[in-house]
């Protein structure tokens, strides 16, 4: 059975090369661009790995990755967190909230899908 | 007062600079060297002719020699000082500073205006990184440009890596950094023209709290326009003139509460007591110590500073008095304004002094109220304020210690240090 990966993005376009590429790894991609329902579909896909933009419409990805560590059900789950800027005051703020991973757009195709193997555990 | 070593200090300077010796220009004045070399170590008084004869045999004037820096570049200096966290090594001589402004009025004059200058281009440094970080449209189009680059990478990334890749996906793809690119060449107009903006759209060098104390100032806080009814058309533009309006509609309603001609002639009677005043016009102490502060020159009242803070002790209104020091943030705790802070409603009366030989003395009248009528649910926000007075010379037997901040204060023994000063002794 296929692994499952759930998207958080707003970006269709960056929806369709994301879920193109990690389809081909394999992997079964959901998809979601709105902010404010993101962390119940979290709750109840029960995805192996959460990818997750820092800009989102209705409530931001910062917003989003505390809401799923505050949660039991989700708590643990792998969060790869994406977010147009680098800045170092970024980084720590999603560490500090608990992603697993950071990653700054833009990005290399193999990157991303390394990143999504590893927070997988393979 | 002239300080006798700082006026032989400059005797010296300045007749090296002529390059007369000693005997010179001793000679020149009709005394022994000797005596001058007394005078030049400061242990000798000058004054009167012995002054104008040497000062003219120096091609200066008496005054030259015989002034003091005032306090005001003093504290100039010592707030340059203050402003660099980090000393460079070896310390200026901070406890030396007064002997600097004298022996060396022009460069003294030349660090001070190059500490306000630095501290005008670091506040607009702040409001121009702030509006890099914060600026909605720019934000906006930053997110554009790095979405579009995101998505086009990704696409073409895909495009690149799968050579076989049938041709509904390739054309799908094409079709998608076709797009993106066409969104992304958008974005990137945008962030030009952002980038490109002529200097008037950016931030003033000066922030609109300082620009609107500089509206206030040139007027000494009083608005003849307001006074009669009506309203002052010369306001500055943007957030400056947002405060400025807003402090105008205070003082409109101060003016209503305590017309001008009739408030003046009671606070003569009541020798400007602000207590007897709030009584007999049936108002709120703040709203007297305000509309003090707003009685206008050349109408026999002393000269009257305001500071008016919120909660955080942050001062948000000021009408500086000649001598005082008052930083907006960090200030000395000691000043009765932050002591009413901590007990809403009761007045404080207290004389007030800075440090320093012939330090002024200040009498001070502080309240703290609310600032509006607070709701049930909301934090109720608190409101001081504080009325200065220059008070007479002599020690008064309740007066507080107050300084400017810690790291200029000379007072080592204070209670209420928060942070070593970075001079070495007593003033």
């Amino acid at each position: 059975m296929a692994r499952r990966v759930l998207l958080i993005e707003d970006e269709p376009n960056i929806i369709e090369a994301l879920s193109f590429i990690l389809t081909r790894d394999g992997w079964t991609v959901h998809t979601h661009a709105d902010g404010a329902t993101a962390a119940a579909r979290v709750k109840n896909g029960s995805p192996e790995v959460v990818v997750l933009d820092a800009m989102l419409p209705g409530r931001s990805g910062f917003d989003i990755l505390r809401d799923l560590r505050a949660d039991p059900d989700t708590a643990s789950v792998p969060v790869l967190m994406l977010t147009a800027r680098g800045q170092e005051k970024d980084r720590e703020l999603a560490m500090r909230l608990g992603a697993t991973e950071f990653m700054t757009k833009p990005f290399a195709n193999s990157e991303i899908v390394a990143e999504v193997r590893r927070l997988a555990g393979g | 007062m002239p300080d006798h070593a700082s006026i032989g200090s400059r005797i010296r300077d300045r007749r090296q600079v002529c390059g007369l010796r000693q005997a010179e220009l001793a000679a020149g004045v009709g005394i022994s060297p000797s005596y001058l070399n007394l005078i030049e170590h400061g242990r000798r008084r000058i004054a009167g002719k012995l002054l104008a004869d040497i000062a003219r045999a120096l091609d200066l004037d008496p005054t030259a020699l015989g002034e003091a820096s005032d306090g005001n570049r003093l504290r100039s200096l010592r707030a340059a000082v203050a402003a660099v966290p980090d000393l460079a090594r070896p310390h200026p001589e901070v406890e030396r500073v007064q002997e600097f402004a004298d022996r060396f009025p022009g460069w003294a004059a030349l660090v001070a205006a190059q500490a306000a200058r630095v501290e005008v281009l670091e506040g607009r440094v702040t409001e121009l990184s702030g509006r890099l970080s914060y600026d909605p449209d720019l934000a906006q189009a930053l997110h554009q440009v790095i979405s579009g680059v995101t998505a086009i990478r990704a696409t073409s990334g895909i495009l690149a890596e799968n050579p076989d890749l049938d041709r509904d996906w390739q054309n799908r793809f094409l079709g998608n950094i076709r797009a993106d690119s066409e969104a992304l060449a958008q974005a990137s107009r945008a962030l030009v023209r952002f980038l490109e903006a002529p200097a008037t759209t950016l931030p003033p060098s000066v922030s609109a709290v300082e620009e609107a104390e500089r509206w206030l100032n040139a007027r000494d806080h009083h608005i003849p326009e307001v006074e009669s009814g009506g309203l002052p058309v010369d306001l500055p533009d943007g957030a400056a003139g947002d405060l400025v309006r807003a402090w105008v509609r205070r003082y409109a309603e101060d003016a209503r509460a305590l017309p001008l001609d009739a408030f003046s002639s009671a606070a003569q009677q009541a020798a400007h007591d602000p207590a007897p005043l709030a009584r007999r016009f049936g108002v709120s102490l703040p709203q007297v110590l305000r509309r003090l502060a707003a009685l206008p020159a050349g109408m026999g009242h002393p000269p009257m500073g305001l500071a008016i803070c919120d909660a955080s002790g942050t001062i948000t209104h000021l009408k500086p008095l000649e001598g005082v020091t008052l930083p907006r943030a960090a200030g000395c705790p000691l000043w009765p304004l932050f002591e009413a802070l901590a007990r809403p409603g009761q007045g404080v009366r207290a004389h007030a002094v800075l440090p320093g030989q012939n330090a002024p003395r200040f009498l001070c009248h502080a309240v703290a109220s609310p600032r509006e009528v607070p709701d049930w649910d909301s934090p109720g926000l608190i409101e001081g304020t504080m009325l200065l007075t220059p008070a007479a010379p002599e020690v008064q037997p309740t007066e507080r210690h107050v300084g400017p901040t810690c790291r200029i204060c000379p007072r080592r023994s204070c209670p209420a240090r928060r942070e070593p000063s970075i001079l070495r002794g007593e003033l």
